[in-house]
């Protein structure tokens, strides 16, 4: 039996906050993408990828974000990580400001870490496993050596025996083993918190359920938090304590994965849900759920975002954005159908 | 499509103005004081003075850019030292030969290179292929005024059939499309020709050979269109990149032409860009250097445009 | 229990990765092409550095008597030229000056040009546009026009030719650095490197320029059979090298008037000029497609 030597320390020692105060809390997001159309343009087309969002991530859950392409999702996770610069908005980890003196992002990025797609540049094709994991840790000062075995324990965490795995370069191994050295490298910092950007999307599916599996395990063992993004219904209901869905660059609704998947209270939740295809031949998917195309973020409808696909769009709608209304039970919806005072005309057919 | 050719107007004009701008300072480059190629040695120094006021080198660079500019638009680009005349007339009567050697060079390198170029795209990887890529590596990688030595000497010195240099019979005068002047031509061109035959070769291959692996072309021909109709569709797309190479390679000729006509003691404006460097005519090597890079300019712009309405797919950001 | 213990330990083991740059030189050496090209190169290079040794004779002496010669003349292998010097000895040694003046220019572009383009690539934005535009300036010039107005300005001589020749490469070697660092830069796993907090230093250092070099590098041998004819054809024109001093182009400009009596041997310097350009040209297309497979 190998002794692999412990080189990760449990995260419990470095929580500042406490239990109470989440882990992470993003406020008042956004990010608009400027381009302008040429010399001779007037005006600049602008990219609302994110138009104000807030949520929390309490400590140990699981969040999972949901959405189609284009909804702003990827761009959330790179606006926490500060790898894009927001335009306005707060973003608090453990009680602390990011980048503020009590938090200063380099500390930041030890604790907040991202897992990406494994795609064919998601590793550096001229370096090593062992160096590609051990780069973050040297870059924040571990000498070579105890950065190298850091990697080589977290190879055999992922299930990759460290003697064959690290010399190798990324085209000798496959998708699957792939994604693993990306969790390994998502890890090598020992963050508390794990962005995981649709880590699993490119998996065929018998590889996916074993990387899934790993990352529950990851979690229990490292006690850590996770952010888990995908456009995935069944993987994001697998994954996720809780769940947020996003709609063209807005929180559309949030609340506890299971209250999320069995009661959604927004039209949009409804339609992702009703559009997956079904596996039951008594209850199969007769009509498409939502109509008309998908508007871009460039120029969202004015009012609530959705009321152009939505089944129960009254004048309302399209004048007044309905914010985040508390259904009960942690559950929020941003529709006027969720909230009794809102005036909207089924309300009182009910 | 107006509103393309009017952007692409404005992304060139700073790179003609940075182009004049470096055209300028290539006299400011030259070691010595541009004077003392115009003054003879004995002058005093208040002739010295005088001769630096007349031609404003006293006055402080941009300044001196924004006069030279001025009359540079109005045609004046300054008199060579050597002849006197305005270099303007030397220049223009000088473009015209090269053009026209450029031109024949060009097309003979096109109609080679494309046909090169399409029998190795169309078999790709056979030996015809490799034969066909190899003549282009060939043509690519000869010096070409060495090629132009070597043809002087199997078909003038040697064989005695075609005249060793100059553009007619009466020395170097200027070209005129008569059967007098035909024979001059024939050399200094098939030398120029090869480097394009080379390039384009090349670029045909490539493109024919990513086209016919397209997928839409396979869908065709599942769907039953004869191989001429196979053809004709890969001509229509090849065509606009074909076409650019070739006007790219005819300006790339013109400006790089000097090498070939110091060989042939060709009329052009690389000959006269030879002479003004051995007599240290900085005002006609000037000229010369602005002329050739502003055509080059202006003939890059057409192409992009001529490109772009055959191809819209292809338009510049 | 214990036969899996075993059969754990009977297994092979795996042998050291290759990397990169070996896979690279393996695929190489078995291509005929380029490793002919390469021989030739490596002979013409070798017979210049060792040129006192390898000539038979002396590079400047010349005998009026014997003046052009031609080939296989006794004492004379490849012919004597119009000063009387053995031409042997003058290629051999010409290969010096013309290998000198057609590689350096590329290498010192490469250096600055990458420097530029890296710099330009990754940095992105306005100073990005900034820089590629002054490049397309230079770019507005055929390379020969502006290889021969920037000789023809600075004048004569071996250093002028280098300097004039590094500016024309430079733009090409820039724009191409560029283009592939603005491509790398966005690569997840430039990302995840910037999540790890590192400098863009560092960034740049471990894992932009490892991928970036090696396309520029390619393009750069590219450039070189470029080079060597241009240098060749300034000599030629008389802005290069200066007579008595043997190189291929000058040579091939005072041995013009003698196409007439030994047309064989005036044109012998400009075949060296073209062996070696197309050997460094097959070479280079060898790399390229050694490279290409990879990713």
């Amino acid at each position: 039996m190998n002794v692999i030597v412990d080189t990760m320390k449990p995260v419990d020692d470095v929580d500042r906050g406490g239990e109470a105060t989440a882990l992470l809390s993003v406020r008042g997001l956004i990010k608009h993408f400027g381009s302008s159309n040429g010399l001779l343009a007037r005006t600049r087309t602008v990219v609302r990828a994110v138009d104000g969002v807030d949520f929390d991530v309490m400590k140990g859950e699981t969040l999972g974000i949901v959405g189609e392409s284009g909804c702003g999702k990827s761009t959330t996770a790179r606006l926490i990580m500060q790898i894009i610069k927001p335009d306005l908005g707060e973003i608090l980890f453990d009680g602390e400001k990011v980048g503020s003196t009590a938090l200063g992002l380099n500390d930041f990025r030890k604790q907040t870490q991202m897992v990406f797609q494994d795609s064919y540049a998601s590793l550096n094709p001229r370096l090593t496993v062992e160096d590609t994991i051990a780069f973050g840790p040297r870059v924040h000062g571990l000498p070579r050596k105890a950065a190298v075995e850091r990697a080589h324990d977290l190879l055999h965490r992922v299930g990759l025996e460290p003697s064959r795995f690290a010399g190798r370069y990324p085209h000798e191994i496959s998708g699957g083993q792939r994604q693993r050295i990306n969790i390994a490298r998502g890890l090598a910092l020992e963050p508390r918190l794990l962005i995981l950007d649709e880590a699993v999307s490119a998996l065929d599916k018998s590889v996916e359920a074993q990387v899934l599996n790993l990352l529950l395990d990851l979690k229990d063992e490292f006690g850590l938090t996770y952010i888990f993004i995908s456009h995935d219904l069944n993987v994001v209901r697998f994954m996720s304590d809780r769940v947020m869905v996003m709609y063209l660059g807005k929180v559309a609704e949030v609340g506890p994965s299971e209250s999320i998947f069995t009661k959604p209270r927004h039209p949009y939740t409804e339609a992702l849900l009703a559009s997956m295809p079904s596996m039951d031949p008594d209850h199969r998917t007769e009509e498409a759920p939502i109509t008309g195309d998908p508007p871009n973020p460039i120029n969202p409808p004015p009012g609530c975002r959705f009321h152009t696909r939505c089944k129960f769009t009254a004048t309302l709608c399209a004048n007044a954005e309905p914010a985040l209304h508390d259904v009960g039970g942690e559950h929020l919806a941003a529709c006027h159908l969720a909230n009794p005072e809102s005036g909207h005309p089924r309300l009182s057919l009910a | 499509m107006l509103l393309y050719i009017l952007k692409r107007i404005v992304y060139v004009t700073p790179v003609a103005l940075g182009v004049s701008i470096f055209c300028f300072l290539l006299v400011h480059l030259a070691p010595g004081d541009p004077l003392t190629a115009i003054m003879p040695v004995d002058a005093t120094a208040a002739q010295q003075a005088e001769m630096r006021a007349a031609y404003g080198f006293d006055k402080p660079l941009p300044i001196q850019y924004g006069i030279w500019l001025w009359k540079v638009f109005h045609g004046d680009l300054g008199n060579s030292i050597a002849t006197g005349r305005p270099v303007l007339s030397e220049v223009s009567r000088a473009v015209g030969n090269s053009f026209i050697l450029a031109s024949v060079a060009t097309l003979i390198g096109f109609t080679f290179g494309t046909f090169f170029g399409f029998v190795a795209g169309y078999f790709r990887d056979s030996v015809l292929d490799k034969i066909a890529s190899a003549v282009a590596v060939l043509g690519v990688s000869v010096p070409h005024y060495w090629l132009g030595i070597v043809m002087v000497i199997i078909f003038s010195a040697t064989l005695g059939w075609l005249p060793p240099t100059g553009a007619g019979p009466d020395g170097s005068g200027n070209w005129r499309p008569d059967p007098e002047h035909l024979r001059y031509i024939i050399l200094p061109a098939i030398t120029m020709s090869v480097i394009p035959m080379g390039i384009i070769s090349r670029t045909v291959r490539a493109l024919v050979a990513d086209i016919l692996a397209q997928e839409f072309v396979q869908a065709l021909r599942a769907k039953g269109l004869s191989e001429w109709g196979v053809f004709k569709h890969v001509v229509t797309n090849a065509a606009p990149t074909a076409l650019a190479v070739m006007g790219l390679q005819l300006g790339y000729l013109l400006g790089g032409s000097i090498l070939i006509e110091t060989v042939f003691a060709w009329p052009g404006t690389g000959f006269l860009l030879n002479a003004a460097i051995f007599q240290r005519d900085l005002p006609l090597l000037q000229g010369t250097i602005l002329v050739l890079a502003m055509f080059f300019v202006m003939l890059n712009l057409v192409v992009d445009v001529l490109q772009t309405t055959l191809d819209p797919r292809i338009q510049r950001g | 229990m214990s036969a899996i213990v075993d059969a754990r330990i009977a297994l092979p083991k795996i042998k050291a990765s290759r990397g990169y740059w070996a896979s690279v030189g393996h695929r190489l050496m078995r291509d005929p092409v380029a490793m002919v090209a390469l021989a030739i190169i490596l002979l013409i290079v070798l017979a210049a550095i060792f040129a006192p040794f390898v000539a038979p004779a002396d590079p400047f002496r010349g005998s009026m008597l014997r003046r052009l010669k031609p080939i296989g003349f006794p004492g004379y292998p490849l012919g004597a030229d119009e000063l009387g010097r053995d031409m042997l000895t003058r290629l051999i040694y010409g290969g010096r000056l013309s290998l000198f003046i057609g590689v350096m220019p590329v290498l010192l572009a490469f250096c600055i040009g990458s420097g530029i383009g890296v710099f330009a690539g990754y940095v992105g934005g306005r100073i990005n546009t900034v820089v590629m535009r002054v490049i397309d300036v230079f770019f507005a010039f055929p390379s020969v026009l502006l290889a021969i107005a920037l000789s023809g300005a600075l004048g004569a001589g071996i250093l002028n030719s280098i300097v004039s020749l590094t500016i024309v490469f430079i733009p090409q070697i820039a724009r191409v650095s560029e283009a592939v660092t603005t491509q790398i830069r966005t690569r997840d796993y430039v990302e995840a490197a910037r999540v790890s907090g590192a400098s863009a230093f560092t960034i740049v250092r471990v894992h932009v320029l490892g991928n970036v070099l090696g396309p520029v590098f390619v393009y750069a041998t590219s450039l070189i059979s470029v080079s060597m004819i241009l240098a060749s054809g300034l000599s030629f024109l008389g802005l290069g090298v200066k007579p008595p001093e043997p190189e291929w182009g000058l040579m091939l400009n005072t041995l013009r008037t003698a196409i007439y009596t030994q047309p064989l041997v005036a044109a012998l310097p400009g075949a060296m000029i073209f062996i070696t350009s197309i050997s460094f040209n097959l070479f280079s297309d060898g790399l390229r497609s050694a490279m290409e497979v990879k990713q």
